[in-house]
């Protein structure tokens, strides 16, 4: 009976306590939520909007075509050429990526080795530096003039300058590799993370059970990391599909579409004049159809990881 | 962290001496191909335009000019866009380290009502690529009338989850003990009150963290200020206008060079002198 009517007594100064709680959360998320719903929630759904006019973007003139811009993405060439080039840039990025930047991990997770911190900065710096402006400098780099060719000739690996950039058969191997020059050290130090959370004594014991360096790697030190490394996979592969900055300033998609990606192939469409009058509405079907799949796809990676986190 | 360390340096079996030398060669090696594009960049700025192909792979230059530096800095605007790199930069961050500590705080601390919602819509935005969202944002910016603004750029490159440093300012707040809300409460402090005085002070490697990496992010942003500055040149940041500037002086490579080495120095100074913070936010973020 008391019990009750203390209950009573509390629980509206509770509620009302509890209201407020609930009110200045709100109001403490109320920020970063507005940020993201007009730049991104917002803007995602009004791609799929855009995607079913005609539309040049030039103008207020919007006429509704339904599903025609998706009809006419399905035929054209030049689309799925990109389409495709997204996913050849991200099976040749992400292995070459994860497998160098563990390598390099490894190494230097090694408190004795001097000069540690020089080799970590060294390897990290391209990540650090503009993307753009890489993009660029790497063109003379790779140009016929640089000092690829000069040192792929001392070396006598060729015997002709290639113009790795211009020409349509090794443009997309050059931008693979400018990429993970440059995004290496990313996933170097997601790589340390993991290897320093690796106990000590259990790389002590299998040495002391006589297993050779490469032998604790895999049978001890992997396992230990497989849940990080299933992180890292997505990132890597969720990242190398978003790629712009160096593909643009590389090659701008060329030569001959080599190198186009959906981010290059929708500027292009949506922002240049380079193919005729921009169009807003065909550029946001591309742009919906890719983005549809991207999330997809981190959605599924990320199941997989659940999976097999519970399997073992 | 230490604590391993030390242990790792008595009990880890001492490699044996070829094995070392080797490893610190491939790094040494590898290293030096992994800086030269930057080094070489930074010399060939300083080389006279007229002896960069004749000596274009020396790394040490026949005879040294500012000249390429004067040239890009008043000719070719580089004064004008390094300055809009500048404000948009410190803007851009000063909003979002408000607005995700803010959040980061409530999120990590209070369990209110849409609080799992709310990480749920915020985590799933890793996966949307910006290329998806570039036509509206540029169509929202325009219909603000901020299009080729330096205002513009700061508000739609503030924009987004930050979902990082969402994980970072929340996995941190969790760990603060009650007791120091308490004694705030005890002492008269209300929510912002507390938030203000007691929280923000404490979270301050958080906060360096998050200026350090969203500073590097957005002096580096290209894709959204490059369609966003399309109308105006004179709102373009370094890394846009470093762009256009190639597409007029193509073989201009020494000029080209001043102006990536304006863009690149600031940055990699400022990492080098920050770069523990910069490197605990990214391993933070895989272990968040």
């Amino acid at each position: 009976m008391s019990q009750h009517a203390i209950k009573a007594v509390r629980s509206p100064i509770q509620r009302r306590n509890r209201i407020k709680l609930n009110l200045w959360c709100w109001a403490f998320v109320s920020l970063t939520l507005i940020f993201y719903l007009l730049f991104q929630g917002y803007p995602i759904l009004c791609s799929i909007y855009y995607s079913l006019f005609n539309w040049s973007g030039m103008t207020s003139n919007m006429a509704y075509v339904g599903l025609e811009n998706y009809r006419s993405l399905l035929n054209d060439s030049v689309f799925w050429g990109a389409f495709k080039n997204s996913f050849r840039y991200m099976i040749m990025v992400v292995p070459l990526e994860v497998v160098i930047s563990l390598f390099f991990a490894y190494l230097l997770n090694d408190e004795k080795l001097k000069l540690r911190t020089a080799y970590r900065v060294s390897l990290f710096v391209p990540v650090v530096v503009t993307a753009s402006i890489v993009g660029i400098v790497m063109v003379f780099i790779w140009s016929s003039n640089g000092i690829i060719n000069y040192a792929m000739k001392s070396m006598n690996l060729i015997d002709k300058n290639i113009n790795w950039l211009g020409n349509a058969k090794y443009a997309m191997q050059t931008v693979v590799y400018v990429s993970v020059w440059k995004d290496m050290g990313t996933y170097m130090i997601y790589w340390l993370a993991a290897l320093q959370s690796v106990p000590t004594d259990v790389i002590e014991a299998a040495s002391v059970d006589g297993a050779t360096r490469s032998r604790t790697f895999f049978s001890v030190v992997v396992p230990i990391i497989a849940p990080t490394a299933g992180i890292i996979l997505i990132l890597c592969t969720i990242n190398s599909l978003k790629a712009f900055d160096l593909i643009q300033t590389l090659t701008g998609g060329g030569p001959f579409y080599a190198t186009d990606v959906i981010a290059t192939f929708v500027y292009r469409t949506a922002f240049t004049s380079d193919m005729g009058l921009p169009r807003f509405g065909y550029a946001s079907a591309a742009a919906t159809m890719f983005g549809i799949v991207v999330i997809i796809i981190g959605a599924v990676l990320n199941a997989l990881k659940g999976k097999l986190q519970d399997l073992q | 962290m230490e604590a391993t360390q030390t242990r790792k340096i008595k009990k880890n079996p001492r490699l044996p001496r070829p094995g070392r030398i080797v490893i610190n060669a491939v790094l040494l090696v590898c290293s030096l191909i992994w800086i030269y594009p930057i080094v070489w960049t930074i010399i060939s700025s300083f080389k006279p335009q007229a002896d960069f192909f004749k000596e274009q792979l020396t790394l040490l230059p026949g005879s040294v000019t500012l000249e390429n530096y004067a040239r890009v800095w008043s000719k070719a605007n580089f004064a004008v866009y390094f300055l809009n790199s500048v404000i948009v930069t410190v803007f851009s961050v000063l909003l979002v380290l408000i607005m995700t500590n803010m959040a980061g705080y409530v999120l990590g601390r209070y369990k209110f009502v849409g609080r799992g919602l709310l990480m749920a819509i915020f985590l799933s935005s890793i996966c949307i690529p910006l290329v998806s969202t570039l036509i509206p944002v540029y169509q929202i910016v325009k219909g603000m009338g901020l299009l080729g603004t330096r205002l513009g750029l700061i508000l739609s490159g503030a924009g987004g989850a930050h979902v990082v440093f969402l994980l970072l300012f929340s996995s941190y707040y969790s760990t603060v003990p009650n007791e120091l809300e308490e004694a705030a409460k005890i002492d008269g402090c209300g929510f912002m009150r507390t938030f203000v005085s007691v929280m923000v002070p404490l979270s301050s490697p958080i906060s360096t963290t998050v200026i350090i990496m969203e500073s590097l992010w957005t002096w580096n942003a290209f894709q959204l200020p490059l369609i966003l500055t399309l109308n105006n040149p004179t709102a373009r940041t370094l890394a846009v206008g470093l762009y256009a500037f190639k597409g007029e002086n193509t073989v201009d490579w020494t000029g080209i060079c001043a102006g990536g080495a304006i863009a690149m120095v600031p940055i990699i100074v400022v990492f080098i002198a920050f770069q523990k913070f910069f490197i605990n936010g990214m391993a933070g973020a895989v272990k968040g």
